[in-house]
């Protein structure tokens, strides 16, 4: 009879638990499920392709306009500013503590830069307005108060440790005789480093670069705050633009009423970001596996 | 560092080689010197700019139109409301799924399924958990932008981190210890519950300071579900409109007069106070667990 109870117990319990970890699964069914609905009641009244490729983004002026492409060029913008200072300084920082630096300096600067990732993005906005964009006008000539560069830059400094970490990570897995492989054939720790421990470690270093690109894509604050708000289709870093997440917090700011066209553009920017974000860390996973497959 | 082998004719090739070796080393020491700096140079700016306006006055007032006369109570009592009530819903549910994963899962496809779907989740962008947070609790379910919705928006943000982490800290505890509970005559659930979680506790709570320290920050998805950015007045219980720190920090960032900026950084000096503590204590246990196991 006991043992009866306890194996009831037993089932319950483990059911509970299971239940537990399929919430996960209901979560992602939940985000798809609610931008899918708003997003599709959005292309009812806006056709699919006026809103991909369309070039003004006007939804909340009197003349509405929705061509969602300077709000993905606005993103494109500060995210390919914020890599262009993460991916180098990131993985050259990752080399330093794999390959050169001695284990006390590891053991310090890793756990200080992570610091780095885990302050609050609104802090970086603040940073990227109030300290770096007045520094930058000092360089750049017509810098606006509101521009890509600076967010870019602050962003990129944001994701550094995000790809320094994982990279030093992937370095650090790549098994030493490999590298004494390579001391022996007379190459110096430079030829050692670039030519056989970091193609070693390749997949490993891409999907934290992928991991980072998808962070950056979806930064809100910081943009948020230093880039202005304004969609525009450009090149130029110097003036103000908006992202697609600093679309959402503009309208959630305002008091748009629910189900009105202006309400749903969100969700559709949302489906937007969702959708490329998930492609970008299903790649990055990807990668990753395949990276521990081969030195597992 | 002259030797024999410094005066054969292959000199400048070897030089040359060895050249490269110090410029990656230089440049591998500068990039990583580069981001050291930019940390010093933000925790200097924040300092400058809001220590002299932090006092006790700006803790215990609430937000003003006069930048002068502005504080952040309101702001803070509504980040330890949301916060607490997001760890409620988030660190049971969370326990249980790493628990799930990691004791009772098998290799199947279920469970490989729902672990890519975790990893996923962790890196999908905090604004979108707003959008969820908007469309399903504040309009489907009626919550409006309440301090509950706040909360379940947040504990759903925070969900893949603790179950990330509460798996990683079930993966430290020793097979030996299961086993000899299983020898014992033990059942699956007596062993984690009397053997494995026990021996896991200090990790698990390092991962779930740091999951909801990382709640603490978060602003984007509460302004995604409608939270107020200006409050007179402390929310009262869970159906109350609600700002939290980060929301208020926003908004003096975002007016022009030089007297709000001053507010917004001495904000931020109390959110990363807030947040040191929070990591201080996080690692403080992490070493003492640490010591225990070695």
């Amino acid at each position: 009879m006991r043992f009866r109870v306890r194996r009831l117990a037993e089932f319950v319990i483990e059911r509970m638990l299971f239940l537990c970890a399929a919430a996960s699964i209901l979560v992602t069914l939940g985000i798809v499920l609610v931008l899918l609905f708003e997003t599709a009641a959005f292309l009812r009244e806006v056709p699919i392709g006026e809103f991909l490729f369309g070039t003004v983004w006007t939804p909340l002026f009197s003349e509405k306009h929705f061509g969602v492409l300077p709000l993905i060029g606005g993103t494109l913008l500060t995210s390919a500013i914020a890599m262009a200072v993460a991916l180098p300084a990131g993985l050259l920082t990752a080399i330093y503590l794999s390959e050169y630096a001695i284990a006390p300096v590891r053991r310090v600067v890793r756990p200080v830069l992570e610091v780095l990732a885990g302050v609050p993005t609104v802090v970086y906005g603040y940073f990227a307005l109030q300290f770096v964009t007045p520094l930058l006008q000092g360089i750049v000539p017509g810098l606006a108060g509101f521009n890509a560069l600076s967010p870019g830059i602050v962003m990129g400094i944001m994701i550094l440790p995000l790809v320094s970490s994982l990279s030093e990570d992937a370095l650090h897995s790549v098994p030493n005789g490999l590298r004494e492989g390579a001391y022996a054939l007379g190459a110096t720790r430079m030829q050692t480093a670039l030519r056989v421990v970091v193609p070693a470690a390749f997949s490993g270093i891409s999907a934290a670069s992928i991991l980072a690109m998808s962070r950056a894509v979806g930064e809100t604050m910081i943009v948020a705050i230093a880039a202005g708000q304004q969609p525009r289709l450009t090149l130029d870093p110097r003036v103000p633009v908006e992202t697609m997440t600093a679309y959402i917090v503009q309208v959630s700011l305002g008091d748009t009423p629910a189900g009105t066209l202006e309400y749903r553009t969100i969700f559709a920017v949302g489906m937007l970001l969702f959708l490329s974000t998930f492609s970008l860390n299903l790649m990055s996973i990807w990668l990753r596996n395949r990276f521990r497959e081969e030195y597992a | 560092m002259t030797s024999l082998t410094d005066t054969v004719p292959a000199l400048p090739q070897r030089t040359l080689r060895y050249v490269g070796d110090r410029l990656l080393a230089a440049f591998g020491l500068l990039a990583m010197v580069l981001a050291l700096v930019s940390l010093a140079a933000l925790i200097y700016d924040i300092l400058h700019d809001g220590v002299p306006r932090l006092s006790w006055e700006f803790v215990t007032s609430i937000p003003s139109r006069r930048a002068e006369d502005a504080g952040i109570l309101t702001a803070l009592v509504g980040s330890v409301y949301v916060i607490a009530l997001s760890a409620l819903i988030a660190i049971p549910v969370g326990i249980g799924a790493a628990v799930h994963l990691e004791e009772y899962g098998g290799r199947g496809r279920l469970s490989r399924i729902i672990e890519i779907n975790i990893a996923n989740l962790a890196g999908v962008p905090s604004i979108i958990y707003g959008l969820l947070g908007l469309g399903l609790f504040v309009r489907m379910m009626g919550m409006g932008p309440s301090v509950l919705a706040g909360a379940c928006t947040l504990g759903l943000l925070v969900l893949p981190v603790v179950i990330i982490s509460t798996r990683e800290a079930l993966r430290a505890v020793p097979k030996s210890l299961r086993e000899a509970s299983y020898a014992l005559g033990a059942t699956k659930w007596q062993t984690t519950w009397h053997q494995v979680l026990p021996a896991a506790f200090p990790g698990i709570l390092t991962g779930l300071i740091l999951a909801v320290s990382r709640a603490v920050g978060e602003t984007a998805p509460l302004i995604t579900i409608g939270a107020l950015t200006y409050i007179p007045f402390v929310p009262s219980d869970i159906f109350s409109p609600f700002t939290v720190l980060p929301i208020q920090i926003f908004n003096w960032v975002s007016r022009p007069q030089a007297a709000f900026a001053e507010n917004a950084a001495a904000g931020i000096v109390v959110l990363l106070g807030l947040l040191l503590m929070m990591n201080a204590v996080a690692i403080v246990l992490r070493d003492r667990f640490q010591k225990r196991l070695s």
